[in-house]
C-alpha cells in the first residue's frame, strides 16, 4: 500500500506570530519551526498501518526550504521517501491554493491512503483534507480518532458534535486524524541516522504544471485588511484564601451579576 | 433583499443556539434562508420561523446525510441555484468542511473562526489563539462564513417560513464515503461546551476523575457547561470532548472558571476571549490569573465546594 502523510512545518507555539506588514502573510522567517503537532499523529498512524499491512510511507510537505527539518524528523520516525513542494510564489497560499498544489503532488505519488492531521496550529482551518478529498474526488474519512484497515476497506471513527459516526469506504481515500488516536514515537538514534540517506524529493510549481498566479497572494480568494493586537488582560483581582476566598468570589460573581 | 443562506445545525430536528444566533444576524445582512439538512424539519420549523428564517431548503433524504459531504452537494447546488449574497455557517470541524468542499465546487472563499461580521461582509476573526484580530474579506465567488457560537445574541423576530423542498444528485466522491453508524455519547443534560454562556473547567490540579464531581457541581449550580484541559484528558479523568484549547474546543463563554489550571498558552488559546475570567489555583504565580478578571489563591478542595454552596443560596435553582 502506498501510503502518504502530509506535515506542516508551524512556528513554535511559544514563538510570537506576527503578520507581516504589506502582504498580511504569516512571518515564517523569524520564528522557529516544528512539526505541527496533530501531524505527528498523522505520520505515527502511517507508520502503524505499513508495519501491518505493508507498503511505504511517503512524506508530503509544502514549505519554504527551512520546511526540510520537519520532513528530517518525519523520515527519522521511520517513513521512507519525502517530497517537498517548494517555490517563492507559494506564499501566502489560502487553503484552496495549498489544497491545490497538495492534491497535485498526492497525484505524482499513486497513493491508495492520504493521512493528513486534523488541523494546523498556525491560523490553520482544518479544512485541507476535506478540499484534498474533493479535488481528488476520494472519499472523505476526516477527523478520524480511529482507523481500521482490513483488506481494502478502511473504517474510521469520525467526531461529530454528539459523539461519532462510524465511516466505511474503500482505498484510496483521504483520511485526517484528530489528536489522541495514538502515541507518537520519538526518532530513534538509528532511525535519525537513517533518515540522513533517505530519499527526499522537491519540486516546484512548475513541476506540477501549476502557474503561479493560481497560487499565493496572487491567487488566494481571501484578504487579510488589517491585524491588530488584542489587548492585554489581566488587572483582575487576587485574593488569597484565608477562608472568605469563596465568599469573596461569590460577592465578584454577584457583581458581574452571574448569580 | 440580498439572501444570506444559514446552514442549520441540529440534532434530528432539535436546532442549536449557534443557528439563531446565525439567522439573527443574517436578518441584519439582508433575508435568512434556512438550509435545512437531514430528518427533523417537523420538530425544527416552529423554531426557524420565530427567528425569521423567510425560507428553508429543506433536503430531509436520509441518504443525503449519510455520506461525509452530502451537505457539501446541498450548499454547493444551493449556491448556483439561489445566488446568495453570503452563505453562514457554524464553525464546529464538521460544518467547517461542509462550507470549505461547496466554496471550492462553487469557485469561492472561505473564512472560519469569524467574531463578528461587518458591512460588505467584513470578517472579524481571532486568530493565533485569540492573541490577533484580524478584519477579513472573501475576493472570489460567495463569501462562505464560519462563525463562532456565541459571537451573536439570538433574538426572535417570527416570520412566514416558505418550505422549498430540494433535491440533490449526490456526487460520486461522497457517495464513496458511507456513515455505516451513528454514536451519541451519553448526554450530560448541561450545555454544549461552545454555546455555554457559563463554563467550569478543571485541570491537572482535580487530581482524579472522581474529583470531577467537584467542578460538575459548581457548573450544575451556576447553569453553565463543564470543560477540561489537556492534562486532565489526557490523564483519562474526563473526555477528549470536552478538551479545550488549541487541540481541543474553542469557546467564549460571557464566564469562564478555571480550576486548578495553570493556563499553558495552549489552554489559554481556546479560552482567552471568554468574556469574564475566574481562577482558582493554590499556586499564585500561576500564569492563568494573568487573565483572570477575579482569581482565589487557595486549595480547589477547600474554595469550589465553599463556592458551590454560596452559588446555591444566592441563586437557587
Ligand atoms: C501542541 C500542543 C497542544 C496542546 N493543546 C492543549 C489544549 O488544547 N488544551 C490544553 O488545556 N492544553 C493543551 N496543551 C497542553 C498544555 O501545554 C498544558 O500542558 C496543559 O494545559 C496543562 O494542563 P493543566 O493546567 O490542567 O495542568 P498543570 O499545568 O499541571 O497545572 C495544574 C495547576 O493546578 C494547580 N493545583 C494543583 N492542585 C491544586 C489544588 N489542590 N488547588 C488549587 N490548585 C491546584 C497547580 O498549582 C497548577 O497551576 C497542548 C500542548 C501542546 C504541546
Ligand atoms: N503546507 C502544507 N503541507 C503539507 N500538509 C499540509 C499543509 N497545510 C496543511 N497540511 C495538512 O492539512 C492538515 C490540516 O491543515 P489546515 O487545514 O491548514 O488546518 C494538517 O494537519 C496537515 O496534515
Amino acid at each position: 500500500m502506498n501510503i502518504v502523510a502530509c506535515v506542516k512545518q508551524v512556528p513554535d507555539t511559544w514563538a510570537d506570530k506576527k503578520l507581516l506588514p504589506g502582504t498580511m502573510t504569516l512571518d515564517r522567517e523569524s520564528a522557529d519551526g516544528v512539526m505541527n503537532e496533530l501531524d505527528e499523529y498523522a505520520v505515527e498512524e502511517a507508520l502503524r498501518i505499513k508495519e501491518a499491512h505493508g507498503g511505504t510511507v511517503t512524506i508530503l510537505t509544502m514549505g519554504p526550504s527551512k520546511s526540510t527539518q520537519t520532513v528530517r524528523k518525519a523520515l527519522s520516525m521511520g517513513a521512507d521517501a519525502a517530497l517537498q513542494v517548494t517555490d517563492d510564489a507559494l506564499v501566502g497560499s489560502c487553503v484552496m491554493a495549498t489544497s491545490r498544489v497538495l492534491a497535485a503532488a498526492i497525484g505524482t505519488l499513486e497513493a491508495d491512503l492520504v493521512i493528513f492531521g486534523s488541523e494546523t496550529t498556525d491560523a490553520g482551518t482544518g479544512v485541507v483534507p476535506a478540499l484534498v478529498a474533493e479535488r481528488l474526488g476520494r472519499a472523505q474519512l476526516t477527523l478520524a480518532n480511529k482507523v481500521e484497515v482490513d483488506g481494502s476497506t478502511i473504517k474510521v471513527n469520525r467526531l461529530t458534535e454528539s459523539g461519532y459516526d462510524l465511516v466505511e469506504a474503500q482505498l484510496p481515500v483521504v483520511v485526517s486524524v484528530v489528536e489522541k488516536t495514538n502515541e507518537p514515537r520519538y526518532p530513534s538514534f538509528k532511525g535519525i541516522m537513517a533518515a540522513k540517506s533517505k530519499p527526499l524529493t522537491t519540486m516546484s510549481l512548475a513541476d506540477l504544471a501549476i502557474e503561479a498566479d493560481e497560487v499565493g497572494t496572487a491567487g488566494s480568494t481571501t484578504a487579510v485588511r488589517e491585524a491588530t493586537d488584542r489587548p492585554p488582560r489581566g488587572g483582575g483581582e487576587i485574593v488569597t484564601d484565608s477562608g472568605d476566598g469563596a465568599a469573596k468570589l461569590a460577592e465578584f460573581l454577584h457583581t458581574r451579576k452571574f448569580i | 433583499m440580498a439572501e444570506i443562506l444559514v446552514l442549520v445545525e441540529h440534532d434530528a430536528g432539535d436546532v442549536k443556539k449557534v443557528t439563531l444566533e446565525l439567522l439573527t444576524k443574517a436578518r441584519d445582512l439582508g433575508e435568512p434562508s434556512a438550509v435545512f439538512i437531514g430528518p427533523g424539519y417537523a420538530t425544527a420549523e416552529s423554531v426557524l420561523k420565530e427567528y425569521g428564517a423567510a425560507k428553508a431548503y429543506v433536503t430531509d433524504a436520509e441518504d443525503i446525510a449519510s455520506y461525509v459531504g452530502g451537505a457539501a452537494d446541498v450548499l454547493a447546488q444551493l449556491v448556483q441555484s439561489a445566488q446568495p449574497a453570503a452563505v453562514l455557517t457554524a464553525a464546529t470541524p464538521v460544518a467547517r468542511e461542509t462550507a470549505a468542499r461547496a466554496a471550492l465546487r462553487t469557485g469561492s472563499g472561505m473564512l472560519t473562526d469569524i467574531v463578528d461580521i461587518e458591512d460588505g461582509f467584513v470578517a472579524r476573526q481571532d486568530v493565533f489563539g485569540g492573541a490577533t484580530i484580524v478584519r477579513s474579506v472573501v475576493t472570489s465567488g460567495t463569501p462562505f462564513l464560519c462563525v463562532r457560537g456565541n459571537s451573536f445574541e439570538a433574538h426572535a423576530a417570527p416570520a412566514e417560513t416558505v418550505r422549498e423542498d430540494v433535491t440533490v444528485e449526490l456526487t460520486d466522491a461522497v457517495k464513496a464515503a458511507k456513515v455505516v453508524d451513528r454514536v451519541s455519547e451519553v448526554k450530560s443534560g448541561r450545555p454544549e461546551l461552545t454555546e455555554a454562556s457559563i463554563i467550569v473547567s478543571g485541570g491537572r490540579g482535580m487530581g482524579s476523575g472522581e474529583n470531577f464531581t467537584i467542578v460538575e457541581e459548581l457548573a450544575d449550580a451556576l447553569g453553565g457547561a463543564v470543560g477540561a484541559s489537556r492534562a486532565a484528558t489526557d490523564a483519562g479523568w474526563y473526555p477528549h470532548q470536552l478538551q479545550i484549547g488549541q487541540t481541543g474546543k474553542t469557546v467564549s463563554p460571557q464566564l469562564y472558571v478555571a480550576v486548578g489550571i495553570s493556563g499553558a498558552i495552549q489552554h489559554r488559546a481556546g479560552m482567552q476571549t471568554s468574556k469574564t475570567i475566574v481562577a482558582i489555583n493554590k499556586d499564585s504565580e500561576a500564569p492563568i490569573f494573568e487573565l483572570a478578571d477575579f482569581g482565589v489563591v487557595g486549595d480547589l478542595f477547600t474554595v469550589v465546594p465553599a463556592l458551590t454552596q454560596e452559588v446555591r443560596t444566592r441563586s437557587p435553582r
